[in-house]
């Protein structure tokens, strides 16, 4: 479940997690609004790690109208809005929450986290490695 | 969520924070009512922390409008049947 693309390490990061999800056997599904979206098919013309990608409100409807869920949800957060996110998916969805907190305000965002998930963080923008090396550690495709 | 888009709404609060407009609404509305995430409201479901407070004012509904890169709106709409949809939720 994408943010707003306004942190380039969330299209980075998601392809990472895309690919390492797929090698694991899991088949990830992708929300987002279009510019988040748009920006992973632009930078994966051949659909080589995107699958299925839909819109983030449609993926809402979906959950909270049990027409679908998932085991794993990865939310990216950078901002308030993630936060909300994440929370709404955990109070609709029976997956387990990851929260990939991101950006200049990490602590801060990770502090106002009071319900339960996952959070792997680092105060990471433009460069991805920090955040690469929380989630490697984590390894969720790995659980 | 395009429907609430097209509602003739007013803006309160914009690019807050869900936890400023849920203050917002226990400060300056005498009536609120607590839903859960992912309540449909105006055709649209909430998104948010819970709990998630909805404010009522008469035929008003003040209520918490998220999105990804702008943050969350409070908005107030006028609308009779889904203020009293909501008061029979208490």
């Amino acid at each position: 479940m994408l943010g707003c693309p306004q942190v380039p390490v969330q299209t980075s990061i998601a392809l990472y997690l895309i690919h390492r999800l797929k090698q694991a056997g899991i088949k990830p599904v992708v929300a987002g609004n279009r510019s988040a979206v748009t920006l992973l098919v632009v930078a994966d013309p051949k659909r080589e790690y995107l699958g299925e990608a839909l819109d983030l409100d449609r993926a809402i409807d979906q959950i909270t109208e049990h027409k679908r869920d998932f085991d794993l949800c990865f939310v990216f957060i950078h901002n308030d809005s993630g936060v909300s996110y994440a929370a709404t998916m955990g109070a609709i969805s029976k997956a387990q929450i990851y929260a990939i907190i991101y950006g200049e305000h990490v602590d801060q965002i990770v502090t106002s986290i009071d319900f339960p998930c996952q959070t792997i963080a680092a105060k990471a923008l433009h460069n991805p490695m920090p955040l690469k090396k929380m989630l490697d550690q984590v390894a969720p495709w790995a659980a | 969520m395009g429907c609430v888009e097209e509602l003739p709404y007013e803006v309160l609060l914009r690019g807050s924070s869900f936890k400023e407009c849920r203050e917002y609404i226990k400060a300056h509305f005498g009536e609120s009512v607590n839903v859960p995430a992912g309540f449909k409201i105006f055709d649209t479901h909430i998104i948010g922390v819970p709990p998630i407070a909805i404010g009522l004012d008469g035929d008003f509904v003040i209520f918490p409008y998220t999105k990804p890169c702008h943050g969350t709106f409070l908005l107030r709409v006028q609308d009779r049947a889904e203020a009293d949809h909501l008061r029979s939720r208490k």
